[in-house]
Parts: structure tokens; sequence; C-alpha cells
């Protein structure tokens, strides 16, 4: 779907059904150098399960245009904007990585709006080494090598794609190389700039679900223990054998996690 | 300085998409020889038809055993993914009818397999599609035969026979200038000489009875997609490729180029083209052409090896008037092949002969080690006269400008001591000498 978010056309798949109102809504918020379509199936699922589904291309990603935003707050009030837009008066909100940062914020600041939060692959903080963002910030390729290196466990660096006949790591070595100049740079930066990121878990009220992949070099997962520690209400789901790209490496428990979550009590 | 920790191509040969199988450790990829595959209740069925869940429903679609083989070649290549199908020529259509309908053009390498070529040429204009075809070396020619309707380049990275070169980088600029798709047959070079992706091609197909699988014993085609064009560019993609960014009635009103950005022709061809056309590849072979990727990497070295002898052998003969190889001096395109296949032009050349088309005959009827048959790519080595049998539905002119003669021998170099190969050929030559 398109749709105006605070004045400018932005992208949200809806797994081809048209937004419904009077439905529950769910939206999707990828991370750095990514689009929409890391959430392809499971978003397909609650579009086609009585839900809004929403899995959006943040301002500068995918079919969004615009330049990518510089801090998670900027992102956070973007979603909240967005919901004003869809309009959803309150949302569940499901994010990875940086999109899981920016879900966070957004639920903190707006708890009123926001129904329950999904966290994928994410810490608080969230550092970015120094090489990384180097290479980042020349737009060299070397970035996406080091994070398509990163995002997988060691196993599915080999490959073993749930999805029939997909590598699965030259397909997120292509989404990153698709995503424009500069766009890497300034996602990784603004997660690594993040400061607030207990402070947000502290101030949120909803149910918390965190996903967490036990091979994930990206967000290590011992670095997601201060984030849990400061979340009020949080359900943990961790998943062996995964990288960072859990959405790919492990479709199904991701989605059967999100499923159990979001329509349990 | 951080470097990226990508695994090499020769790991790659033996591991990508494999993995120890989980319910009885066996080492060796399954052969799961099974129709359709049961679901855990009602909602995982429909969750799999509805593509919300990854997983397998019927064979026709997907297989285990074929979707291993699928992301090798895919890793192979540095594509996002890959089908694997019945044959080479299977590929060919599946990409061609993933993209386009009737009312639509291609613009095509005059010098292909006469499989390919038949397609083209008789069999697609049947069904609305039609082909201009031109010298591969000519850009010029590529760029004037485009037209509005155009939806597709396509030429082989060695030409079928006489291994005109491909200029990959050039023709892909040029297809991309008008928002045009490249497709590569690179089924002579297989991604250890070529990897197509990396010098601008958008699509690969390979015919992976030849050198993937090695041995001669399957028929099967790959079709793999770089993920790299985009299908709905403003200003030049967009519009032209209705099957990929419109709503598809045939799957529930989804739009491919929305569902994945990377890999929405795959999805289309696997939930449209093998779907409804049908031809896909049986457990079986992708477990056999596995067999054969496991050492792509240890024998086209060899059969780069043992041709160049041949081709040194054949070139300096008195009676051999003129030997096809890129890396000779005298071949047009021996800059571009340094450049493009560093590590050597493949194991299929053609020769000719200064002799009649009965001493052909006699030439080929005196070999005792190559196989008189229709194949390349065979661990074994063959022989064939492709103006009486691949490419004899070709008008003569048509042959003439693809450089085939009545004289052309096709030869595909297989792994055998380089010795006994040149000890039959200078037999054979000298029996067809005598005439």
């Amino acid at each position: 779907m398109r749709i105006k978010v605070a004045g400018r056309e932005a992208y949200g798949y809806t797994g081809a059904r048209a937004f419904d109102p009077s439905r529950p809504t769910l939206a999707f918020v990828h991370g750095a150098a990514n689009d929409h379509s890391v959430w392809a199936l499971q978003s397909r699922y609650f579009a086609h399960h009585g839900w809004n589904a929403v899995a959006v291309d943040l301002p500068g990603h995918g079919r969004t245009a615009g330049d990518p935003f510089a801090s998670v707050p900027a992102l956070a009030a973007w979603l909240v904007a967005l919901l004003d837009a869809l309009p959803a008066e309150r949302a569940a909100l499901v994010g990875h990585s940086m999109g899981a940062l920016a879900a966070l914020h957004a639920a903190a600041g707006h708890p009123e709006r926001v129904t329950k939060l999904a966290l994928l692959g994410a810490s608080a903080p969230m550092p970015v080494g120094g090489a990384l963002l180097e290479a980042a910030q020349r737009d060299d390729h070397l970035a996406f090598e080091l994070i398509t290196g990163w995002s997988y466990s060691p196993s599915d660096q080999l490959g073993g794609n749930p999805m029939p006949g997909l590598w699965m790591t030259g397909n997120g070595l292509r989404l990153m190389e698709r995503s424009r100049p500069g766009a890497l740079y300034a996602d990784l930066k603004a997660c690594h700039d993040y400061a607030d990121g207990l402070g947000a878990a502290a101030r949120v009220r909803c149910p918390v679900l965190v996903a967490i992949g036990e091979r994930d070099q990206m967000v290590p997962p011992q670095n997601t223990a201060g984030l849990l520690g400061a979340l009020a209400d949080r359900r943990v789901v961790r998943l062996s054998d995964c990288g960072h790209s859990l959405m790919a490496e492990a479709p199904d428990a991701v989605l059967d996690a999100l499923r159990d979550f979001v329509l349990g009590s | 300085m951080a470097q990226s920790k990508g695994i090499r191509f020769d790991t790659l040969t033996l591991h990508a998409g494999a993995r120890p199988d989980v319910a009885t450790g066996a080492r060796a990829t399954p052969i799961y020889q099974s129709a359709s595959f049961v679901f855990r209740d009602s909602d995982h069925a429909a969750a799999l038809f509805n593509m919300e869940r990854a997983g397998y429903v019927y064979s026709r679609i997907a297989n285990p055993t074929c979707a291993v083989l699928e992301e090798r070649i895919s890793a192979l290549e540095g594509g996002v993914g890959a089908i694997a199908v019945a044959s080479g020529q299977a590929a060919l259509h599946l990409a061609i009818v993933t993209l386009m309908g009737a009312g639509s053009h291609i613009v095509a390498s005059r010098s292909l397999y006469g499989g390919s070529h038949n397609l083209l040429d008789f069999t697609l204009p049947r069904f609305g599609i039609e082909t201009t075809f031109v010298n591969p070396r000519d850009l010029d020619a590529w760029r004037a035969a485009i037209r509005p309707e155009t939806r597709l380049l396509f030429g082989e990275t060695l030409g079928n026979p006489r291994l005109e070169v491909l200029d990959v980088t050039r023709v892909a600029a040029l297809a991309h200038d008008h928002g045009l798709p490249l497709l590569v047959d690179s089924t002579f070079t297989t991604p250890y000489l070529m990897r197509p992706f990396e010098h601008g091609a958008d699509l690969v197909y390979h015919s992976a009875t030849k050198f993937l699988s090695g041995h001669g014993v399957v028929i099967g085609g790959l079709l793999v997609d770089g993920g790299r064009f985009d299908w709905d560019e403003p200003g030049k993609s967009a519009g032209k490729f209705p099957t990929l960014t419109e709503p598809y009635a045939g799957f529930h009103g989804m739009v491919f180029a929305e569902e994945s950005t990377t890999a929405a022709f795959l999805l289309r061809a696997r939930r449209e083209g093998v779907r409804d056309f049908g031809a896909c590849m049986a457990p079986m072979t992708a477990f056999q052409i596995l067999q054969g990727i496991e050492t792509l990497h240890v024998r086209m070295p060899r059969h780069v090896e043992n041709t160049r002898r041949i081709v040194a052998f054949l070139a300096s003969h008195p009676f051999v008037e003129s030997v096809g190889y890129p890396e000779l001096e005298q071949h047009p395109d021996r800059a571009l092949a340094a450049r493009l296949l560093p590590r050597g032009c493949g194991a299929v050349f053609s020769f000719a002969i200064r002799g009649t088309r009965e001493q052909g005959r006699k030439l080929i009827e005196g070999l005792r080690i190559f196989s008189h048959l229709a194949n390349v790519g065979d661990a074994k080595s063959l022989v064939i006269h492709p103006a009486s049998t691949t490419h004899f539905r070709v008008a003569t002119e048509e042959l003439r400008a693809a450089g085939i003669t009545e004289g052309t021998i096709r030869l595909s170099v297989g792994l055998e001591d380089p010795e006994d190969l040149i000890e039959d050929l200078a037999r054979a030559l000298r029996a067809a000498e005598k005439g």
C-alpha cells in the first residue's frame, strides 16, 4: 500500500490485502539497509489471518523515498505518524535489529498506542564496531560482506534455507546491495548512537516478546541481558543454531513465537 | 583491517545448500523420492499453499533434494536462488515465459545451441514471441534490434560451436540502458570459468547435463536469478514486466516484485512456471548433478588443460585449416577471453579440416577414444559434425553467419590422458587425409 506519512509517501507491504480499520493492526519494522521483504512470510500469515499486517519500508529504504533518518527517536516518531496515517489508534509493533530499537522507543513514548511489542535481534545499547562503521561510511562493499558474515549461524552460512531454492546469504547480501548509498551508515550510526534503550525499555507498559538468535554475531546474545532486565513484562524465545537473520533462518519458529505472543492474553 | 569471511568457491561446490540429515545423520544429501509432504495440520497446509510458511507441498513445485542443488548453483554463481528443471531447454523456456507473453520480442545472439535456436526461431513465434538474431560481437546490432516490445537480451557465454565470447559486460550495460535484463546460457563455462552475474548478467541458466553433472548420465537444467535487476524501475523497466509488477490472479493477487525485492522472478517462475508448465527435475537427477558438482573445481582445470594440449596439436597440424579457440592468437575474441575467462575457455571447440565433407566423415569414424554423439561436457571425450546434426535445421546462410561450414568438427574434450587423445586424433587425421 502507498500511504502518506507525515506528508510524504511511504510504502507498506500488506500481503495483497486492503487495510481494514475494523481489524487489529500489526506493524513490522525492518533493520539496517533492509526493507519490508524480510518479513514476507510472517507478515503474509497475519495478513491472511484476520490482521492488518503492514510491513513498512522506512524512509530512504525500499519503496519509500527520501533520506534515511539519522536517529532512533526520529524513526520512532515516524512509526507513530504511520499509525496516525493508516489510521490505527492502537497497534502491535514487531521490529528487527534497528527496527526493534525504533519500535521500542515508539512503545516507550506512546504506551497508549502500542498493544504489544516484539523485539527480534535487539540489544540496548546496540554498539556497532568501528571497522564496520568505517566501511559503511565509505559505502565500501566490505560492510555488506562483514554483515553477511556475522548475520547467519555457521551452519546457515552453508545454506539449508527453509525456503526452497533460495540461497540465504546471497539473498541477504543482494538486499543490502540494493539499499541507497549512505543508508547502511545512517542506520548503523543511528543504532550505535542510541543511548536511551534501557530507559525506553523501563518505560514500556505493554507485554514484550524478545527473540534471540543464539548464534547471533551482530547482536550477541549476551548483549541482550540489560534489555531483558529493564523490561517489566517480557517473555523470551531463544532460537538455537540461529543468527541475526532470524526471520530467514527460522521463519516458522519466528512465526510461531509471534503468533503465540500476539494471540495470547 | 576487517576482512569479509565468505566461504570460498571450492568449499561451496561440496557443501553449499547441504547439511547432514537431521533425521538420520546421513552425510550425503538424501534423495527425497516423494511426490508429496505431510502437513502438520490444516493451518500448516493452508499456510504452505499461501506462502506464509516455508516448506514443501508437492515435488513438482519444490523438492528437498532439488532445493539443495538450487542453493548450490546459486552459491556458486553468486545469485539469490535457482530453480531446477527438467533440462536446459526447460530452463530457457521457463525464463522466457516468466518474463513475457504474446507480442513480446527477444534479441538473441546468432551463435546459439541448435535447440535454443529452434525454440526461438521456429516454436515461440507460434505463441506470439518473436526473436531477432544478431552477431554477438556487434554491439550496434544488439542496440539496433531492440524494439519497444523487447523484453530480453539473450546469449551464450561462449557461442556454440565457434566460441564467440559474449561481451557480457557491454551487452548487459546496453540491456540495462533500455530497462531490460540479460539472460546468459553459461553451460560451456560453468561458474568455475565465469560467473556472469559479476559482469552484469541478470539471469543465468545451465544445461546441467553437461559439465555440472559432468558424466553424461542425466538430463537437467538450472535457472539462476542474480537478484540485482529492478523489474519496476521508473523510466527504465517500469511497465515492461507486468508478470512481476502487477497483481497475479493465479496466486491470490500476489505482486511478486513487492513480495520479494530480490527474488521476484524466481517466485513467479516457481509459483506459475513450474506449477503450470510442469517441467520439474526429478530428485534422483538432482542428486546425480550434486555428485558431479562436488568435483567441478577438480574436473574443470583438467578439462581446460587437456583442451589446451589438443588445441595446440591441431593448430600446428597441416591437414587442419582452422581451430576456433579463444586463447589462440588469431581468435578475434582473444583479449576479451583473457578478461572474462582467465581460467580458460572451456573444453568444447571446433576445428575445420582442409578436406571434403567425406573426409570429415572419415575423420569422425576413424576416432577410437572420442565418442561420436550429440552431447558435450562429459568426462569422456566426444565429437560431432554440427552441420549434419545439432545445427541441421539451421539454414545454410544462417550456418555461414554462425561460422559453421560443412567441414566444421566439434570436440568436447574429456578427462582422459591427453596423449591418448592426441594420438587418437593424429591417427584419424592421417586416415582422413589419405581420403
